[in-house]
């Protein structure tokens, strides 16, 4: 009865995401005043289609979490040993469920505009929801006719086939919502550019509707990926983080084109600049998103996440692909040249360094796209088997971000309109200073290979220039420090986050580099035997059998040894789920929070030597500190009250108040 | 600055951008594009040895071969068979937690002078009725897998015998 109650609220969703996507649109163009009964529908539709939407995926958790087998998708992806809480993370670790996880994200999002854009103008909220109500529309209709969750079987089966156990893992249990709460996050970016675009104006308000969303999405983009490649680092068990991995680059380059948009849309705000760029940055960003969707869900690029390998539904999305990219882009062919182009600016000033920053982002972006999808169109048009792999992105991608990583340093410090590069540039004299001081040192007596002291120089001069950054506008030792705090505490927060995301973005360069020096050490080894890895030195005990409640294995014991003493206990396991029939390494790390030792054990000779890999991954919990830190600095930004939606009045206030001139 | 010296500013970094970035990839693809080759496709085409590509097959059932390097590292040689051809793989390091006999495999790294294959790297990381596109395709040129009809199921290969399989496995050289 349960999955068909779910079922039944989806259809009913989708019912309402169309009735939400054509009433809203018909009451805007029939004016504010003719059309405000059509137009109030949309706020309504929305609210009602969320809860739906809310009811269908309760339904499916909740057939998850009585294991009720007589559903086809508890049965391929559930088993009544697995824990609790894979059992709930389970309802979106399959492609139908995830689906539906998607349809929620987005009606949340949508049911948000309904309930907290009340100050927005009524026809650009109706438009907005009803491109939202579009973009919902076909997504459960794509639920609904290729990956219905609910389906039944008959008999009912008496145990399921459980989820593939490289996704029982708290990583990736939390990987895909924040993944999602991204991609989705994007469209309503969107809608408000095709909105904007229908309406035909643009102007800094809009900019500042936009900011936020754009924010939230890029900080849950941001988590997403992490979590993803802190999975990828623990569970796979080959010691690195990111593999260039097709379905990885799908994350990424939605995750480009957000920072990029990000910075234009602060020109829009506050310079009314960049604003046709912005428009259709909204809409690459969200083609993107979909793009990633599609690569991931249609089974083209094989990977772990590649659950559907049905053409139909490839075909599905591809349509979907077509009809949002295709649509909106002739929408902004149509429209774009009506929007009024304002605010001049010379090349060498804040918008010019954010015209660079877009630039250089929306370049990587173009290079991640043609390496991703290059092999799919070469087996297409010449039947080649081609890979791409990391080579080709660190040969394309590194050129490209180092004048972006040196730009990003200088960028903050220039004034709108005009500035004066010169002057910009003798602010970070001791920055400068110090980041050249520290490589050639670094060169000199660490370590002589080129590309990681690039890495560590970079990360540094990001640091020290944000460092500055926050020095000069609180006046740092120019005025009395009570005064510098004051300043400190009046800086508005949106400033304090990007100070905050900019010297993130130098903490993860530095764990990215560090990996780069990281030695590791693959050996065989006997009960006894000593080995070393970077500063450190293990001893092999052996190996025992264990047994969890879904899995069986064995499970290595090495010793940590410090000056003959035993410091601490590495135990990587090797497990073997035999209702899948699969087998997963899990790695065992130890962090002091400068660097992680990593173990992983292999298979063992017949004369009873293991094989053993050790990594010691100098500054590696900095890639996920610095990861986690730029989500907080987008949080700070987003907790702005000059951005916050409900607020207008007293952002009218703020604006008057002489704090405002901090900036 | 007026409009136009705006716009033609704009133009020429949009240009330098998609230049170099152009540049970039182009360059990138001359040296860094790893092809696939199945065992068959490397009986008759020529390729140099030191070349990094990809080969894929199954791993020939009894094949594989553990023996322990002088400097103590675990060696270990199998060979890979599309079924028309075979080669003769190495690799030291930990295998995927999915390697088995029977099951499709691509491997990463390059020929070696003496005509087998010395891999940097062993991709077997899916579950176990899954084979690699590259894999399935190499199996169906080599006349193992008639299209339209199912892949031979993956329970079988692991009992999979070079004879069986319907080609006499050769020697690459």
């Amino acid at each position: 009865m349960i999955p068909e109650l779910g079922h039944f609220a989806l259809v009913l969703a989708l019912l309402l995401a169309g009735v939400q996507s054509i009433l809203p649109l018909v009451g805007a163009a029939q004016g504010e005043r003719r059309g405000a009964l059509l137009m109030a529908t949309g706020p309504s539709a929305a609210i009602g289609q969320m809860l739906f939407v809310a009811l269908s995926f309760f339904c499916l958790m909740w057939s998850y979490a009585v294991s009720d087998f007589s559903v086809a998708n508890v049965y391929q992806n559930s088993h009544s040993l697995k824990p609790m809480l894979y059992k709930l993370t389970g309802t979106w670790g399959n492609h139908e469920g995830s689906m539906v996880l998607w349809v929620l994200i987005l009606a949340l999002c949508s049911g948000a505009v309904a309930g907290f854009g009340q100050n927005l103008p009524a026809t650009l909220r109706a438009r907005v929801l009803a491109v939202l109500g579009m973009i919902a529309f076909g997504f459960l209709l794509f639920t609904l006719l290729t990956s219905n969750p609910f389906e039944r079987i008959w008999p009912v089966p008496e145990d399921g086939r459980d989820l593939n156990p490289l996704l029982q893992d708290p990583g990736l249990a939390f990987h895909p919502p924040f993944l999602y709460l991204g991609y989705v996050g994007t469209a309503v970016a969107f809608a408000f550019a095709c909105a904007a675009l229908i309406e035909g104006r643009v102007d800094a308000a809009w900019g500042r509707w936009v900011r936020p969303w754009t924010l939230a999405a890029w900080c849950a983009l941001t988590l997403g990926i992490g979590l993803g490649s802190w999975w990828a680092y623990y569970e796979l068990g080959w010691g690195g983080f990111w593999f260039w991995d097709p379905v990885e680059n799908a994350s990424l380059m939605p995750w480009l084109l957000a920072t990029a948009l990000l910075h234009s849309a602060i020109v829009v705000e506050k310079r009314e600049a960049l604003k046709v760029w912005t428009i259709l940055l909204a809409i690459l960003t969200f083609s993107l998103s979909l793009l990633g969707t599609f690569l991931v869900r249609s089974g083209v690029l094989n990977s772990v996440h590649a659950f559907a390998n049905d053409p139909k539904r490839g075909v599905f999305i591809l349509m979907l692909l077509a009809v949002a990219v295709g649509g909106s882009l002739i929408l902004f062919a149509w429209r774009a040249p009506a929007l009024e182009p304002k605010g001049l600016f010379a090349p060498i000033s804040r918008e010019g360094s954010l015209v660079l920053n877009n630039l250089l982002l929306a370049t990587s972006c173009a290079v991640v796209f043609v390496g991703t999808l290059y092999p799919l169109f070469a087996d297409l048009l010449f039947g080649a088997k081609i890979t791409v792999g990391p080579p080709f992105f660190n040969a394309t991608v590194f050129p490209l971000f180092v004048p972006l990583l040196v730009a990003m340093g200088v960028g903050p410090l220039l004034p709108w309109k005009r500035a004066d590069l010169w002057a910009a540039l003798a602010r970070l004299k001791l920055a400068a200073l110090v980041v050249l001081a520290f490589a050639v040192v670094w060169i000199a007596a660490v370590d002589r290979r080129l590309l990681p002291a690039l890495g560590f120089a970079l990360a540094l001069w990001l640091v020290l220039a944000a460092a500055t950054d926050f020095a000069d506008r609180v006046r740092l030792g120019r005025v009395p420090l009570a005064e510098s705090f004051a300043r400190a505490r009046g800086l508005p927060r949106g400033i304090v986050g990007g100070i905050v995301a900019h010297a993130a973005v130098g903490i993860c360069l530095a764990g990215i580099a560090g990996k780069g020096i990281a030695p590791e050490r693959i050996t065989l080894m006997r009960p006894g035997d000593v080995t070393t890895v970077g500063p450190h030195t293990l001893r092999f005990d052996g190996k025992a059998d264990i047994v969890g409640p879904n899995w069986r294995g064995t499970e290595g014991r090495l010793t940590l040894l410090r000056d003959g003493r035993e410091v601490a206990v590495l135990t990587p396991e090797r497990r073997f789920y035999p209702v899948q029939r699969m087998s997963t390494t899990e790695a065992s790390i130890r962090t002091s929070g400068l660097a992680d030792l990593y173990a992983v054990i292999g298979e063992t000779s017949e004369d009873g030597a293991t094989v053993v890999r050790l990594h010691w991954n100098p500054l590696a919990p900095w890639i996920w500190v610095g990861t986690v830190l730029m989500a907080l600095g987008g949080l700070i930004s987003l907790s702005d009250r000059r951005l916050r939606v409900g607020a207008p009045a007293r952002r009218r206030r703020e604006a008057l108040a002489p704090l405002a001139a901090a900036e | 600055m007026t409009r136009k010296r705006r716009r033609l500013w704009i133009v020429l970094l949009c240009g330098l951008g998609l230049g170099s970035a152009a540049a970039l990839t182009l360059t990138a693809f001359e040296e860094s594009l790893v092809f696939f080759h199945s065992p068959s496709d490397l009986a008759v085409k020529n390729i140099p040895p030191g070349r990094t590509i990809r080969i894929g097959g199954l791993v020939e059932a009894g094949s594989v071969d553990r023996t322990t390097t002088t400097e103590g590292k675990l060696q270990i040689a199998f060979r890979v068979t599309d079924g028309a051809a075979s080669l003769r793989v190495t690799y030291t390091g930990i295998l995927p937690d999915l390697f088995r006999e029977g099951q499709g495999v691509v491997a990463e790294g390059m020929l070696t002078p003496d005509g087998s294959f010395r891999a940097t790297q062993v991709l077997a990381r899916h579950d176990e009725t899954y084979m690699p596109p590259e894999v399935a395709d190499a199996l169906k040129r080599a006349g193992h897998w008639q299209p339209g009809a199912p892949p031979p199921p993956a329970r079988d290969w692991n009992t999979l015998r070079p004879a069986a399989s319907g080609g006499t496995s050769r020697l690459t050289n």
